[in-house]
């Protein structure tokens, strides 16, 4: 009891030094103001990054491409050292990963019973894609611009080509499945929904930027640095990342199964309305 | 031509690019995986299913003719007796017959012998009143101062002593 009583005050302690310390540090002075701060966190106009010297690229470029290779390579490891050993009666991390298969597998067949194989597939990276994205904020993650600042990567999704790009993408496979049971016909019923790829894409873009913003709000102000951020920046960052993934892949899933449903005698079923 | 809000088609074509290789990257390596080895438990449970289902439906089919065997055995148990019975009954009414048969040989056997041994009496008692009536007359033929009546009578009455005793 006494052990625990002189480590409580150690540590509180140190929290005090530390604290005291950061405070006493100052601050080697802002380089841009608010507005700045918030215009370029939206246009990254002046924090762009050098794709391999290529190409100057927006950071959630950056951002994607690494979400992309920690989840192919999560992916590989556990094809090769998971999967091999499933169980009848599954373990844990089995559970969870039928859990997810069986999650994305079931959206698709439930809201396209006619054509849900490449959908299935399409939702899940989709789905795994927006919610590691959104979560990789929290990594705080460190680049160099191309004028030699440090910049904190962000989610790939608060990037707008990011955004039209998941919102075209998924589109396009809206439309595909159309083409896949009606032939080019098909197209004419996913072009009914034209403002579709814009209102998807500007959902993912608006919801994570007003994330980032928020975020990028609550660390200008150094008073606000403390507490605060567990709330907006870690619980805010998983309950959208959640929200995000839920709403798109179900918005696909749902178009994706009405322009593929067959033809059928009575009147044809107008798609529902975007309301999500 | 610059597009507004730092829009860049090349980066929305590389983030395609990206999706792209994520989508099939994920689809071989995690999620086709993962799907044929749910169908392939579902598949093992649906044929243990179907197994224990065929295994009922045995078991059922053979109640059903455990049950079936049983009742044509009882049939068979109840047409035996019937047999049985009716075998006890025949023997029974034979044997009836049979001693009805015996009796009735018996008895006219016995009556047979009684007759045969009346028959017999009379004829000895004929043969002895035939003996007697020629000792009277011999008598009588040595004697012939007698009365031949008298000696006749005194020798049946001798005679009729002699046969009730």
């Amino acid at each position: 009891m006494k052990q625990h009583k002189k480590g409580l005050v150690i540590w509180l302690l140190i929290v005090v030094v530390l604290l005291i310390a950061a405070l006493m540090a100052g601050s080697p002075g802002r380089s841009e103001t608010v507005q700045e701060a918030m215009r370029d966190a939206v246009l990254h106009d002046s924090g762009q990054v050098s794709l391999f010297g290529l190409k100057t690229v927006n950071p959630g470029m950056i951002s994607a491409f690494v979400v992309t290779a920690v989840l192919l390579i999560a992916a590989a490891l556990i094809r090769i050292f998971a999967i091999p050993r499933f169980k009848l009666q599954p373990g844990k991390l089995q559970l969870v990963l039928e859990e997810l298969v069986g999650l994305f597998d079931g959206m698709a067949k439930g809201n396209s019973p006619h054509r849900n194989r490449f959908m299935g597939a399409y939702i899940f990276a989709a789905g795994a894609f927006i919610f590691v994205g959104t979560l990789f904020e929290l990594l705080g993650l460190q680049a160099i611009t191309i004028h030699g600042h440090p910049i904190t990567l962000p989610a790939p999704l608060s990037d707008v080509n990011a955004a039209i790009a998941m919102g075209t993408l998924s589109y396009l496979v809206i439309a595909s499945g159309g083409v896949a049971q009606h032939g080019p016909k098909g197209i004419l019923k996913a072009l009914k929904e034209f403002s579709l790829p814009i209102s998807m894409s500007f959902r993912l873009f608006g919801a994570l930027l007003s994330g980032l913003l928020v975020t990028e709000l609550v660390y200008y102000y150094v008073n606000l640095s403390f507490v605060l951020p567990v709330i907006v920046g870690v619980l805010f960052t998983l309950l959208h990342a959640l929200i995000q993934t839920y709403v798109l892949t179900m918005l696909v899933a749902l178009y994706y199964g009405e322009v593929s449903e067959p033809p059928h005698k009575g009147e044809p079923k107008s798609p529902q309305s975007d309301n999500a | 031509m610059a597009w507004p809000l730092n829009i860049d088609p090349q980066q929305i074509l590389l983030h395609w690019m990206n999706l792209a290789i994520l989508t099939g990257g994920l689809y071989f390596l995690l999620f086709e995986p993962v799907k044929t080895f749910i169908a392939k438990r579902e598949a093992h449970y649906r044929e243990l299913d179907q197994q224990a289902a065929d295994k009922l439906a045995q078991a059922e089919q053979l109640r059903l003719d455990c049950q079936a065997k049983l009742g044509q055995a009882d049939e068979e148990i109840h047409q035996e007796r019937v047999k049985a019975q009716q075998a006890a009954a025949q023997a029974a009414q034979k044997q009836l017959e049979q001693a009805g048969e015996q009796a009735r040989h018996i008895v006219a056997k016995a009556k047979a012998e009684a007759e045969q041994s009346k028959e017999r009496a009379i004829r000895e008692s004929q043969k002895e009143l035939r003996e007697l009536a020629a000792k009277a007359a011999k008598k009588l033929a040595a004697k012939p101062g007698d009365d031949f009546y008298d000696q006749f009578l005194d020798l049946t009455e001798r005679s009729g002593e002699h046969e009730s005793r």
